[in-house]
């Protein structure tokens, strides 16, 4: 293990020096100050809904947010509302489909990491005939559109996959369960993944596995020890862009989760939010702020890696 | 070598095999008690009249529809007290996207048992794709209540499919009886009561007659697509007005410019509107939500817009024959056409026909369950001849009923959701908004909705 930390060193020269580089050039104070200027502009959106979220009805409906600073008359009414009062056949507020959110985003994470991880690592060290063209066929598989595959997708979980009478793939029987989600958000996110991870990979030393196969290492103990510790940024930034995707979505969930509140996750939970004709808007800006919380909290955990994880991959490539 | 069976390791088999008849009879001992059991057993007390649903304990069906929370909530409960005592629980689900999600689910092999469509174009795509399961006997005795139009609508050629739930009228003019008395002026009876009323009205100059708005987002046009009906509906009936529909009478036939000119001599006449907006133009620019708000105002006398335009006006406005905001039913351009109605509903179509979800057909159908969902709350309302008209508590309501249900009435569905929807929610909102935002004239808008009708 400690070899694999000294031999880290040489791996990291590149990108320290492009990063001092890019911290210097981030230093002069009119790059400063339009960083600020554009962090405000980006800011005062969510100021807004922020502001809204605590406005009673009323008020949001006659006069803009700015307003809440001349008159203010700010409540937590809303926020009461979303988590407390029920709706969707559903009594218990929208923490049930905080727990669903949950139980939905992290294994959609978590395994399409670790089979792009170990594809990756096979189709970039493991050497087999057509090797490249698996890997080529992955990235290729990046241009089907998610839309495309969903009805197929639906069609294969709820009836199997026949040639003739030949039966391939048995029914699942997955409905009403988080299983189908998982599966789809999995799917659609591997090519990217295994092309992100094999591309980083791909570019650790070649003397280091070497080392490691003269000591005896097998291709597992490879991948664990030293593979795994070394693409850590890479990995975490890819998991940042998968937990964002898979817990802002809402079309593969209402597609795949069947909407119903036991698996149903906060998106589809949202988009109900102001009723049939909009008759209680806003409900949603503080139902939005409330989802906004958790992958906030998951990026500011993780944005460390995110950022080193951006630098490596683009300056090395 | 054969493996030697030990003798613990025969008692274990055994014990496994004792276990497996046990678990097997036990299955089958409990699937009988649900089914011949509970049905031999009646249902007493409340849940005495729901005996005829009865034997189906411990089973689901699910629902999907577009209805959402508060109106769905409401649903729930009318069928709170049939799932108590049935033991069928109706797993409800609402969605915005319930017309782009539907289809993707049936074709996906994942449909719900049941779905509410309100548009027929929709119900008639759904039915093609063989999904869509034939309602049992009762449900189709128990269409007997409503008029025999209603069951053309719930019928895809030919073969009735889904029964219908609720109905929505849309022939209503919003005005402000205490200003009409303070006025002096009366609730016109015949179409040349309404226009000379409106002349009135312009030339006393103190409101203009009529306000509108078709703005609508994505789906801008729509509400001139409901006065083009009227107008059509009013004037010759409800034959020419299905040959329209059905596209054997094309937008450019004479009777529909001639009805497109009586729309122009209405709510394109300068002196007539925009009462509080502006010109004809802004028509077009203003969303229907907002359409009414100058009633209130006194800038504007009336607005021609549906029942559901009720949850528009604001909290604690007074609504009723004596209050500040009420509703007239606007009448037939032509005399002869018996009482038109036009009006919107909403169709149950069933996906599969297991025992328990044809009983929850059969009592969504009947008017038993209308009347229960009209006591839940109000803005809810049935053509079903067997709803008492005094369950209404909302004057609205009680009108839309009285109208909806009346049988010398002319009812049609509302045309732009019968039509392909390339027209009907495409080129014919987009013609008549140009129509009313460039002033274009009325064949060039007549040929462009007839180009874009499917071939």
């Amino acid at each position: 293990m400690s070899d694999v930390r000294e031999s880290e060193a040489p791996v990291a020269v590149a990108p320290v020096t492009t990063a001092k580089a890019v911290r210097k050039s981030f230093s002069s104070p009119i790059a400063s100050a339009l960083v600020i200027a554009v962090t405000v502009l980006w800011t005062i959106p969510t100021l807004g809904l922020l502001v809204t979220s605590l406005r009673p009805k009323e008020d949001v409906a006659s006069s803009g947010w700015w307003e809440a600073f001349v008159h203010p008359d700010l409540g937590l009414g809303n926020y009461h509302a979303v988590l407390f009062e029920g709706g969707f056949g559903n009594s218990a507020g929208l923490l049930p489909f905080l727990v669903n959110s949950l139980a939905i985003s992290v294994p959609a994470t978590v395994f399409p990491l670790v089979l792009a991880a170990m594809a990756a690592y096979a189709l970039a060290w493991v050497r087999f005939r057509g090797s490249d063209t698996v890997f080529f066929v992955i990235f290729a598989l990046q241009v089907v559109p998610l839309q495309m595959a969903l009805i197929p997708l639906l069609q294969l979980f709820s009836g199997g996959a026949h040639i003739g009478s030949v039966e391939i793939i048995p029914a699942l029987d997955l409905k009403g369960t988080y299983a189908p989600v998982w599966l789809a958000h999995t799917m659609f996110a591997l090519p990217l993944a295994i092309f992100l991870l094999h591309n980083f990979i791909a570019q650790l030393p070649r003397d280091l596995m070497e080392a490691a196969i003269v000591d005896g290492a097998s291709h597992f103990k490879i991948f664990r020890s030293i593979v795994l510790p070394l693409c850590a940024p890479a990995l975490a930034s890819f998991a940042i862009f998968q937990f964002l995707w898979v817990w802002n979505d809402l079309l593969v969930a209402l597609t795949f989760a069947g909407g119903t509140p036991e698996v149903a996750p906060m998106t589809a939970r949202l988009a109900q939010m102001a009723g049939s004709t909009g008759q209680r808007w806003e409900l949603l800006t503080a139902g939005a702020f409330l989802s906004l919380i958790v992958p906030l909290a998951v990026f500011f955990a993780l944005q460390r890696y995110f950022v080193r994880g951006l630098l490596a991959g683009s300056v090395k490539g | 070598m054969t493996t030697p069976v030990t003798p613990g390791r025969r008692r274990l088999l055994a014990g496994s095999a004792v276990l497996a008849l046990a678990l097997t009879a036990a299955c089958s001992n409990s699937s009988g008690s649900g089914g011949s059991g509970s049905s031999a057993a009646a249902l007493t007390g409340d849940c005495a009249k729901y005996q005829a649903y009865a034997g189906h304990s411990g089973t689901k069906v699910t629902m999907y529809a577009s209805i959402l929370s508060p109106e769905s909530d409401s649903l729930e409960k009318s069928w709170s007290e049939f799932s108590s005592c049935t033991g069928i629980k109706i797993v409800y689900e609402g969605s915005n996207d319930f017309e782009s999600q539907l289809p993707v689910r049936v074709s996906g092999g994942n449909a719900p048992d049941f779905a509410i469509i309100p548009q027929p174009g929709l119900l008639a795509q759904m039915v093609k794709t063989g999904k869509v399961v034939k309602p049992p006997q009762q449900t189709v005795d128990n269409e007997s209540k409503w008029s025999p139009v209603w069951k053309t609508y719930g019928s895809v050629n030919g073969t009735f499919y889904a029964a219908p739930m609720s109905a929505n009228m849309k022939s209503l003019v919003w005005y402000s009886p205490k200003a009409f008395k303070a006025a002096g002026y009366e609730v016109p009876k015949t179409w040349a009561d309404l226009m000379a009323l409106s002349d009135r009205m312009a030339k006393a100059g103190a409101a203009k007659p009529w306000c509108g708005g078709i703005g609508s987002g994505t789906a801008t046009g729509w509400p001139a697509t409901d006065w083009l009906e009227e107008v059509v509906l009013g004037s010759y009936g409800g034959d020419v007005y299905d040959q329209w529909v059905g596209h054997k009478v094309k937008f450019g036939d004479e009777k529909i410019t001639t009805a497109m000119k009586t729309v122009a001599d209405w709510m394109q006449n300068p002196a007539w509107v925009n009462g509080g907006f502006g010109d004809v133009k802004s028509i077009a620019t203003t969303t229907f939500q907002d359409a009414g708000t100058p009633i209130l105002s006194g800038k504007c006398a009336m607005l021609q817009q549906a029942s559901f335009y009720r949850a528009q006006w604001p909290k604690g406005t007074n609504i009723g024959p004596d209050g500040d905001i009420f509703a007239f039913h606007l009448p037939a351009v032509n005399p002869q056409v018996s009482n038109p109605v036009e009006g919107g509903g909403e169709f149950l179509a069933a996906f599969a026909d297991r025992p328990e979800v044809q009983a929850v057909q059969n009592y969504l159908s009947s008017s038993e369950w209308a009347s229960s969902r009209v006591k839940v709350s109000q803005g809810w309302v049935s053509a079903n001849q067997g709803v008492d008209k005094s369950l209404y508590t909302d004057p609205i309501d009680k009108l839309s009923a009285e109208a909806l249900t009346d049988p010398a009435a002319t009812f049609r569905f509302d045309g732009s959701d019968l039509m392909p929807a390339a027209v009907g929610s495409g080129a014919e909102w987009k013609a008549l908004t140009a129509w009313f935002a460039e002033g274009q004239a009325i064949p060039k808008v007549a040929a462009d909705i007839d180009a874009a009708w499917p071939q």
